[in-house]
């Protein structure tokens, strides 16, 4: 069972994770992104996330497949929020579900590391006295 | 044959555009759409970016047919 959603409004945590335990697995592992207030000394105003929506959702797919045949998982949820976003709001939950806990934490690792090297969504950070594509700039 | 280009990110904000269509002869290949594009489009030239075939990573000698969508995908930076 995979979940994949990109959303335009907050993101309900508790709602997804309690929706994900089953009794086939032995361990949920949920890992919750925020929007950080400061990064690289500057003060952060908003973050505005974009995404390529299609090709998101099938390099998403792409890595539950991997995890799934890697770790042995049985279940992933990736909800990840697009829009503007203010300090302290959800940007990104990923729910991973295995008989065993070692799985369900490697495979939520490996889930979140991932995305952030392939899966197209952007973000911008906006400062008081500028703003910047993270990643756009070596 | 004609293809789709969506830009995303800091390429639709340098280039003012998310969106445009690229007549190209036929057997044409992801480095000859980009090199079009960037003689179009200055603000591509330099620019960090990749490219996706049908919502698929590609190399620049993948080639091209009519009504194909490419999406140039500068550095991602979800989560």
């Amino acid at each position: 069972m995979i979940v994949i959603e990109l959303v335009d409004h907050p993101i309900d945590v508790g709602a997804l994770v309690a929706s994900s335990v089953d009794s086939e697995s032995g361990g949920v592992v949920t890992f919750v992104g925020t929007v950080r207030a400061a990064t690289r000394g500057r003060t952060v105003v908003r973050l505005e996330y974009e995404a390529y929506p299609s090709m998101a959702a099938s390099e998403i797919e792409a890595i539950a497949a991997t995890a799934k045949q890697r770790f042995g998982l049985l279940a992933l949820d990736v909800v990840h929020r697009v829009g503007i976003l203010l300090p302290g709001d959800v940007a990104v939950v990923i729910v991973a579900r295995a008989a065993h806990r070692a799985a369900a934490f490697d495979a939520c690792r490996y889930a979140i590391d991932t995305l952030k090297q392939t899966v197209p969504i952007w973000k911008k950070e906006v400062f008081a006295d500028g703003e910047v594509w993270v990643g756009d700039r070596p | 044959m004609r293809v789709r280009v969506l830009l995303f990110a800091a390429l639709r904000e340098a280039t003012g555009r998310s969106i445009c269509e690229v007549e190209l002869a036929a057997g044409a290949t992801v480095a000859d759409l980009v090199a079009r594009l960037e003689s179009e489009h200055s603000a591509l030239v330099g620019a960090r970016y990749t490219v996706a075939l049908n919502r698929t990573y590609a190399t620049p000698s993948a080639a091209l047919s009519a009504g194909d969508e490419v999406a140039l995908i500068p550095p991602v930076s979800g989560g």
